[in-house]
């Protein structure tokens, strides 16, 4: 299928839900999606007839502009398709559907983005920090991220 | 161990003792495997719950190589100036690392580079894919208890890596394909060499089938261990040996070719099960040995081939993207290795994510190992081939 396609069926299918879409003149064509569907619509995207038994790639995103945001790249393996869904959320409160029950690999993607922009998915099962120890402050990818002077009496930088 | 018995009966068999009057109580305890372990390759912390030997879970702790890869992509002056961090993601593989980085950028740049460039890249990746199942092999037969086969990659991957050597200086990370181009041309003893290499190389392969492969031992410790389905691989996302093992044939070099990749004619190695069943250890490491066969036939293809040219005419002088994205995937030797690169019109990458192979294909562990044995763990963890630079980014 090609990616209007897709987004036609999303569009019939959720209406509201899809806020943004720009196909056309991308190298990767992309659908927006409200941060509190985004379960259902990749539940439905991956049990329907679109296919998408695969999630590539889960990346945490800073806008800067008080915006943080989730791409989330989706790969057919029957059917050889990808589509790339967006959604934003407000940096004071960074709230998106958790995926991790619809494919596995979101699980420690998840975790990732939450420890390294902020974003909190509701719904995940154990989010906890994944590459920065678990009594780390901050988020490291924000933009306007500080290294903290001190970690746990230690100097930072050494 | 009675054959018939799984790990998972076992962990409820009630153990008695004669006289004691009620079943032997076992308390799950929990066993830290690592940092420094050496079959975690690296420093990987696993989190063992045992009951007695069984593995209840296992709970991964990463981030002890955490370098932030991603930010100094951000803060880097131009795209070009990445290229030397993205080969300390997967260092024994560091030239597909840079690959997968320069066609990403090339892309976003909308530049094509010279046949012989696409060439040479192509038997860079290859060559750099049997680096990396050779260490993969050899270390996997390391911690299983055979020590002897390790000798034997580590003497095959010297001939490599004097190669990699001679074209551009190093021998581990190489800083080699530049975006549009190549640093070096490659020298003028290179052809005579590969074609030496793959003459030498291939009656290799069928030594190691010999003296590893098919040795009941290593079949004994491998097959019917650690059984991923691949319905189960595929919702992890998994990719590479990994998911071949599961006998999915999904491979990017056939499934979405990049590069030149669909000139050549090579073949998709799957598991099915040969030793045990489908999806265990013996088979993801059997793919392994089959992708070694077929690099070497990819090389030879395209060192007949290889066009004259300049390497470096389209390296481009300045590199501002415009503004956008994109999501670029490439087959390394731990699968699908995915770069996304967000630019916003500047010198430097916006953002730069890494969807690392083994980052992933670790992520399924949990699930494959939950009711096997200690020493099982070890032998699973060794078929995921991870390598902690990649994974801890």
């Amino acid at each position: 299928m090609i990616p209007s396609e897709i987004a036609e069926l999303l569009k019939a299918r959720f209406g509201g839900a899809v806020v943004e879409t720009k196909l056309e003149g991308v190298i990767d064509p992309w659908v927006k999606i409200a941060p509190d569907r985004i379960r259902e619509v990749a539940t439905f995207l991956r049990d329907d007839k679109t296919q998408f038994d695969t999630l590539m790639c889960l990346t945490g995103m800073d806008y800067t502009g008080g915006k943080l945001g989730v791409v989330y790249h989706l790969a057919s393996t029957p059917l050889g398709h990808k589509i790339t869904l967006k959604v934003d959320v407000p940096t004071d409160n960074p709230h998106v559907q958790s995926v991790e029950s619809v494919w596995k690999t979101a699980n420690w993607h998840e975790r990732e983005a939450y420890d390294m922009i902020g974003i909190v998915f509701d719904g995940h099962p154990d989010l906890r920090r994944m590459l920065c120890p678990y009594d780390w402050e901050g988020h490291p990818l924000r933009k306007d991220y500080k290294v903290p002077e001190y970690y746990n009496g230690m100097k930072v930088p050494y | 161990m009675d054959a018939t018995l799984t790990a998972a009966d076992l962990a409820t068999r009630p153990v008695t003792i004669p006289g004691l009057g009620r079943p032997l109580r076992t308390e799950e305890m929990v066993i830290s495997m690592g940092p420094q372990h050496p079959s975690t390759h690296g420093v990987l912390r696993l989190e063992l719950v045992v009951d007695g030997e069984i593995v209840v879970d296992v709970i991964p702790h990463l981030g002890y190589l955490h370098r932030c890869f991603e930010k100094h992509c951000e803060a880097m002056a131009n795209y070009q100036q990445v290229i030397p961090y993205a080969d300390r993601l997967d260092y024994v593989a560091a030239m597909s690392n840079e690959l997968g980085y320069v066609i990403a950028v090339e892309r976003l740049l909308k530049i094509q580079v010279p046949e012989r460039v696409e060439y040479i890249r192509v038997i860079m990746a290859e060559f750099s894919r049997i680096v990396s199942h050779l260490i993969a092999i050899g270390t996997y037969g390391m911690d299983i208890g055979a020590y002897t086969p390790f000798l034997y990659c580590m003497r095959d991957r010297e001939h490599v890596l004097d190669i990699f050597e001679e074209t551009c200086g190093a021998r581990l990370l190489y800083n080699y394909m530049w975006v549009g181009g190549l640093s070096h041309d490659v020298p003028a003893s290179f052809e005579e060499k590969v074609k030496k290499f793959v003459k030498y190389f291939r009656p290799n392969i069928k030594e190691l089938n010999n003296l590893l492969s098919y040795n009941k031992i290593f079949i004994d410790r491998t097959a019917n261990v650690g059984v991923l389905p691949g319905d189960v691989a595929l919702n992890y996302a998994c990719s590479g040996p990994v998911l071949r093992g599961s006998g999915v044939k999904w491979d990017l070099r056939k499934n979405d070719p990049y590069s030149i990749y669909d000139r050549f004619d090579f073949e998709i190695p799957v598991g099915r099960g040969a030793k045990g069943t489908t999806g265990d250890c013996w088979d993801r490491y059997m793919v392994r040995i089959h992708e070694m066969e077929q690099s070497t036939n990819i090389i030879e293809q395209a060192i007949e081939k290889l066009p004259a040219g300049d390497v470096q005419s389209a390296i481009p002088r300045r590199i501002r993207p415009d503004a956008g994205e994109i999501y670029f995937r490439s087959e390394t030797p731990k699968g699908e290795l995915g770069y996304y690169i967000v630019s916003d019109g500047t010198a430097s990458p916006y953002r730069v994510k890494v969807k690392s192979p083994c980052f992933v294909n670790l992520s399924a562990l949990p699930a494959i190992s939950r009711g096997a044995m200690i020493a099982d763990i070890v032998a699973i963890l060794g078929s995921i081939d991870i390598v902690l630079g990649e994974i801890d980014r």
